[in-house]
């Protein structure tokens, strides 16, 4: 299982978010390699799932994507995350 | 290097106002560029994200991180923070307006993590953000990120 954060540059808040979603990987109890990556590499990476605030998972398109309204909302990333996780384990 | 090393005192602004979004990003790269932290191309590299990819910069309710990448114009890795009063729309329908604006220049793609991973800690931190919102000095600011 794999996991791409993406943002717009690949540096700043995708990182951030990869930090959530480590954390809610872990009390999920699920193993899983996650990554970041900026908008425009996305497009080339294999990942099982990507996770993204609004904006940039609306150019996503053709992969599965957790679409975020708040990045440093846990409750909504746990909320999101495992119903797709669910659809893709 | 530690958010403390990100930031600095004299780039903290409390209680800032701008006509516009264009406008309070202006003034957080401003205080960057002051301090030879980013060149004349960096505010517009952040100006074109932002009409390219939609303002995605709005991480959170109320809360901007204005930044573009290395090759755009970040000579040092460091952080600019403005908070705004009144708040500004910056076209993010779920999370406008931006009160908390931090403007970041990293000069590659991993000397300033550990510092965003204590300000992740900061923006989750529900107790020092109030505080930020409501302190009306940059001194305050520095001494709530310092606790």
């Amino acid at each position: 299982m794999k996991i791409m954060v993406v943002c717009g540059s690949g540096l700043g808040s995708s990182f951030m978010l990869e930090l959530n979603v480590k954390k809610v990987l872990k009390e999920l109890q699920i193993t899983a390699e996650v990554d970041h990556c900026d908008l425009s590499s996305a497009s080339g990476e294999r990942a099982d799932l990507f996770v993204a605030t609004r904006d940039i998972a609306g150019q996503l398109s053709g992969k599965t994507v957790v679409s975020l309204n708040n990045m440093i909302d846990l409750k909504e990333l746990k909320e999101k995350l495992g119903a797709a996780l669910g659809s893709v384990l | 290097m530690h958010l403390t090393e990100l930031l600095s005192r004299d780039r903290i602004l409390a209680n800032c106002t701008a006509n516009d979004w264009g406008e309070a990003l202006g003034i957080g790269v401003g205080l960057l560029m002051t301090d030879g932290y980013v060149d004349g191309r960096y505010l517009q590299a952040i100006i074109d994200n932002h009409q390219k990819l939609g303002p995605y910069m709005v991480i959170a309710p109320g809360i901007c991180l204005g930044h573009a990448r290395p090759e755009d114009g970040a000579l040092k890795t460091g952080a600019s923070l403005l908070t705004l009063n009144p708040e500004i729309a910056f076209g993010n329908a779920t999370n406008d307006p931006v009160w908390f604006l931090l403007c970041l220049a990293a000069q590659d793609s991993d000397g300033h993590l550990q510092a965003l991973t204590e300000l992740m800690e900061l923006l989750m931190d529900e107790e020092k953000m109030a505080g930020i919102r409501l302190a009306d000095s940059s001194e305050s600011i520095w001494g709530i990120i310092n606790q």
